[in-house]
């Protein structure tokens, strides 16, 4: 079994009946060959830079599950013929990709302003794989302290 | 005039201290790298948007290669952008 997430942006500029659509064709397709294991409507998003005029776009990304990989080839033909989709990737995922998207699903990743980021998202991990973690933490635990404080005293003292 | 505590900031703040660096990944036990997680990335990106090096964000060598693997995926799904200005 292999695991694989299709992301891919859809116009915009269509009506959202179309735009559903659009998105079903390919659902469907995945659907025939194997499992689906998640679909995300990321939604509409601002984009980084245009592309074909277009400033925002409808994201998608589709998690699933086939015996092997003979879907993607027809899939990604069938959207870059499609000009409905503004863009795509296909990506196939490690155990460890679908372990990260099970857990961000149960919500154990979570969209973290800036600094707490960083330590949210390593502690719900840690759980998940107590095993090499630990000898990583006991050794570092002392580095941990101290890097651990904010930057201020280090760069006042600069000044 | 650029003050003192302007200067300060012009370039990154990491690189005239001497902190340990480390491995965020390695130490922290994150074994994925998500490429939809834009503001996660951002981190490993200058102002205009290019990958910062190993010797400033002390990734391993490992992590850093799934790091900027992850940084042109997001680039590609305009997540993040190719060449900007003001990043951040």
């Amino acid at each position: 079994m292999r695991n694989y997430e299709v992301t891919f942006i859809v116009d915009p500029t269509l009506s959202s009946d179309e735009i559903k659509s659009a998105a079903k064709k390919y659902v469907d397709t995945v659907k025939g060959a194997g499992k689906i294991v998640h679909i995300d409507e990321m939604g509409l998003r601002q984009l980084a830079y245009p592309i074909k005029r277009r400033n925002t776009g409808i994201y998608y990304c589709v998690e699933f599950e086939v015996e092997n990989g003979e879907v993607i080839p027809g899939l990604e033909l069938a959207m870059t013929r499609d000009d409905a989709i503004l863009r795509f990737l296909s990506v196939r995922l490690d155990k460890h990709g679908v372990k990260y998207n099970e857990d961000k699903r149960a919500g154990k990743i979570g969209k973290i302003v800036k600094k707490k980021k960083k330590e949210e998202e390593p502690q719900n991990k840690r759980k998940g794989k107590p095993r090499g973690n630990s000898n990583n933490n006991k050794r570092k635990s002392n580095d941990n302290s101290s890097a651990a404080k904010p930057k201020a005293p280090d760069t006042e003292a600069k000044a | 005039m650029a003050t003192r505590e302007v200067i300060k900031f012009l370039s990154n703040p990491k690189i005239g201290g001497k902190r340990d660096k480390y491995c965020r990944f390695r130490k922290f036990g994150i074994k994925h790298i998500d490429y939809k997680d834009a503001d996660f990335l951002e981190q490993f990106v200058n102002e205009q948007g290019k990958v910062l090096p190993r010797r400033i964000t002390g990734n391993s060598l490992k992590y850093q290669r799934r790091v900027s693997t992850a940084i042109k995926r997001a680039r590609h799904l305009a997540l993040m952008p190719y060449v900007t200005d003001l990043l951040k």
